[in-house]
């Protein structure tokens, strides 16, 4: 891939990308969240095409409209998320589209001798090709994936954080199958990242930072260290308003032994006045952890004070309030008014609004501060306020924030951080989960990383991306 | 780990999983099973005889013009859609079969029906997937402009049909009737296009995850365009079927029988998931039997048709609550 640019409306994500990745070779791609690994990942499989740039295999440019012309060129992705059917059978899902015929009907023998080689290439014995695909696991359904791969001749197989929904003792089956690939002369290209992986994995490292490459190396030439400081190296540039001017409050919420499906063991205290952010991988348990406190999703073990929520009504109840990640879907009703949103939980609650519901707009500085308008016609930041809008109509003590700044464009981004900060100083104990290093170390009074579903450790004001990054991927 | 799941094949019921080659199959045959013996001590009590030629005959023969119209139905709700055009499209049918006839013979007559109902399936497929409207509003519009046709053309019963095709209303061979034997005929069709065709896998694959279909290279318009040409196909055939019961086509047979939410409702009897995907037409064959000797018990016992209906509706809620819980519990 050469040179290749790619901008979505309001975002440019890849700037002049180039990558090689060589037979045998398991070429590993990592970055932070939004540098632009999975975009550049959908252009290989032919989802996306690109603005500018080529794609050249074995020498012969290509360019992959849909996603079966990359297919059909010997190009297989496996997905973060699965791309199975649940309720057919292994043989079934891996020929999926391409039955072989004979006569002009399935053959299923073939199919199935066919599926069973496969399995037997790569070792798996804990499943056949007629098991259905809904009694296995998430590890065995990835090896189901990779059989799928291989049924095509695929020459580049791309594994888009394939570990991220594995068990401990799973990575290590997956790790097997990877080199089972390489050596079959497959080209791998892995997406992760966990560092751990990579150095267990990779031939040679391709380094992504704000969609730009930075360099590519061979992984000898690389320690753990060097390698986080060419994915987070970057200067703390951008202005974050004043730490906390007194020593936090009382406690309002607390945790011990939390946990549930996800997480285990959370211990968690937070207090009034002060900003606790929560950082990890993806899939470490971030959002499921405040959800858990929320009520959404309830801790199953564990002490909470106040009393462990076993539903949204009564997180909100105790003065919890959340502000979701995906606000388009589960903190906004996109076609209602700014005025019937903001006003969503307290009329839930059937409560008296305090305020007036301009004044509260004001207060989160809506501009302009209309509330008959739609939400959907919103800019993000300012969806983003009547979400906060709607929290405040209740005066929770305790506030949640799932990445509050996603899809926020920068001038809306310090005015949402600065409301955060005044509602710590106001009182109220703030959780936030940043993917973005620098803004989570820029907002936070204290860190807490979690990985795995556990706190994995905590760090003071002011700690480096690098120290956060090594308890984050356990390194 | 081998063991285990080796052992989650069932072991029991394995002639039934030959046919099914699902398990949600299996709930719905049981019920039947259920209800058999509750009919039949049920008619003892009421001094009849449930397994006599004239009931078992009656049952089917009931069952017959539902049962087919409900295979073509299955192969809509497995691929992820639903036809709720097939009420008015039988009456249609029965119409054009009865005029047809009348004027140019059988063979014409059958040829002019399944030319019309694969046009109708085209239109309904082409709303669908091409101006992507919702199956449901879809065939609802569809079956809205047959209504205005029939209502326009015809004021009641019209054509006639001769004696020699009426041998396919009533004629039976032993204790099955023709008409039981040509809908046992079309689900065995259909059932072998699913299990054995590309084009079966493709309607499973399309109704299970249309995002998934696609990616694998699947034409997923295709695939839904022939599933409602294949369900208006299967109404087409049970309109000719009523056309040869009354000896004449009429406007209204279709909705009065209710045969649209009524194959519905045996399809998912049947265990067939109403998202798609997952089930087949060995439950529908089950779930249109279940309902065919309720039937023949109320008749029995003369309950009154509000009372048939309130424990209709409570045995279709309650089966699918039964199915949800069995899906829970996996």
């Amino acid at each position: 891939m050469t040179g290749i640019c790619k901008s979505f409306p309001g975002a440019r994500v890849l700037t002049d990308v180039d990558l090689d990745v060589e037979r045998g070779e398991v070429h590993a791609l990592i970055g932070e969240n939004g540098a632009g690994k999975s975009t550049l990942m959908k252009i290989l499989a032919g989802v996306h095409t690109p603005d500018e740039g080529t794609i050249a295999l074995d020498g012969r440019t290509v360019s992959f409209k849909h996603p079966t012309d990359a297919q059909r060129a010997g190009v297989s992705i496996i997905y973060q998320e699965l791309t199975l059917l649940p309720e057919r059978t292994v043989a079934e899902n891996v020929f999926l589209g391409r039955e072989p015929k004979r006569r002009g009907l399935v053959d299923r023998a073939a199919m199935e001798t066919a599926t069973g080689r496969l399995l037997d290439e790569l070792g798996e014995a804990s499943f056949g090709p007629r098991d259905l695909v809904r009694r296995l696991s998430v590890a065995q359904q990835q090896v189901v994936e990779i059989v799928k791969a291989l049924s095509v001749d695929a020459r580049i197989v791309v594994m888009d954080e394939p570990t991220a929904a594995l068990a401990e003792s799973e990575v290590e089956l997956l790790y097997r199958l990877v080199r089972r690939l390489s050596e079959r002369g497959v080209a791998v290209l892995y997406i992760s990242h966990r560092l751990r992986e990579i150095f267990e994995l990779a031939d040679r490292v391709t380094v992504l930072k704000d969609g730009a490459k930075v360099t590519t190396l061979p992984i000898g030439e690389l320690t753990t260290a060097g390698l986080v400081r060419l994915m987070v190296g970057r200067e703390l540039t951008d202005y974050y308003p004043a730490r906390a001017t007194r020593p936090p409050g009382d406690v309002l919420l607390a945790v011990r032994g939390g946990g549930n499906d996800t997480l285990d063991g959370i211990d968690l205290e937070l207090r009034a006045g002060e900003i606790v952010g929560l950082a990890g991988l993806q899939g470490a348990g971030r959002t499921e952890l405040a959800k858990a406190l929320f009520g959404a999703e309830p801790f199953t073990r564990g002490e909470m004070t106040p009393r462990r929520p076993g539903s949204v009504r009564d997180g909100i109840a105790a003065g919890i309030g959340l502000v979701t990640e995906d606000r388009k879907s589960e903190g906004l009703a996109l076609h209602q008014s700014v005025r019937d949103n903001a006003l969503l939980v307290a009329r839930a609650r059937r409560g008296r609004v305090g305020t007036p519901v301009l004044d509260l707009l004001k207060r989160v500085r809506l501009a302009p501060p209309s509330p008959e308008k739609e939400v959907r016609y919103l800019s993000g930041g300012n969806q983003q306020k009547v979400v906060l809008a709607k929290w405040l109509t209740v005066a929770p003590n305790v506030l949640l924030f799932d990445e509050p700044t996603r899809g926020v464009d920068v001038g809306a981004k310090a005015a949402i951080h600065e409301l955060v900060r005044e509602l710590a100083e106001d009182g109220m104990a703030v959780l936030m989960i940043s993917s973005e290093l620098p803004e989570l170390i820029g907002m936070s009074d204290r860190v807490v990383v979690l990985r795995d579903g556990r706190i994995a450790g905590h760090l003071p004001a002011d700690s480096s991306e690098e120290a956060v990054m090594h308890l984050a991927a356990g390194s | 780990m081998t063991q285990q799941l080796r052992t989650t094949l069932p072991t029991r019921g394995l002639a039934l999983r030959g046919i099914a080659a699902d398990s949600p199959a299996r709930p719905v045959f049981m019920a039947l099973g259920v209800m058999l013996i509750l009919g039949w001590a049920l008619f003892a009590f009421d001094g009849g005889q449930f397994f006599d030629e004239s009931n078992i005959v009656g049952i089917q023969q009931r069952s017959a013009a539902l049962g087919i119209v409900a295979v073509g139905q299955t192969l809509a709700i497995l691929a992820g859609s639903l036809d709720l055009s097939v009420a008015f499209l039988m009456s249609l049918s029965s119409l054009v079969a009865a005029e047809t006839m009348a004027q140019y013979g059988v063979l014409p007559a059958i040829g002019a029906v399944l030319a019309v109902s694969a046009l109708t399936g085209f239109v309904n497929g082409f709303a669908i997937t091409t101006l992507k409207v919702h199956a449901f509003i879809a065939t609802l519009g569809v079956s809205l402009i047959i209504k205005g046709i029939l209502e326009y053309r015809y004021d009641g019963p019209a054509g006639r049909v001769p004696e020699s095709f009426q041998h396919l209303g009533y004629d039976r061979v032993g204790p099955v009737p023709v008409s039981a034997l040509l809908w046992l005929a079309i689900a065995a069709a259909a059932w072998f296009v699913l299990r054995r065709t590309p084009l079966g896998y493709r309607i499973y694959a399309v109704g299970g995850g249309p995002e998934v279909a696609r990616l694998s290279g699947v034409r997923t318009d295709r695939v839904i365009v022939a599933t409602h040409v294949l369900c208006s196909l299967t109404a087409g055939v049970a309109g000719l079927l009523l056309a040869a019961r009354l000896g004449a086509g009429a406007p209204t047979v279709g909705t009065d029988g209710g045969y649209d939410l009524e194959s519905i409702a045996a399809v998912v009897l049947g265990g067939t998931a109403l998202a798609g995907g997952k089930g087949g037409v060995a439950g529908t064959v089950g779930g249109v039997l279940l309902l065919a000797v309720l039937d023949s018990v109320f008749n029995q016992l003369e309950i009154d048709s509000f009372a048939k209906d309130v424990v209709r509706g409570v045995v279709l809620v309650a089966a699918l609550a039964i199915y949800a819980r069995r899906r829970l519990a996996r």
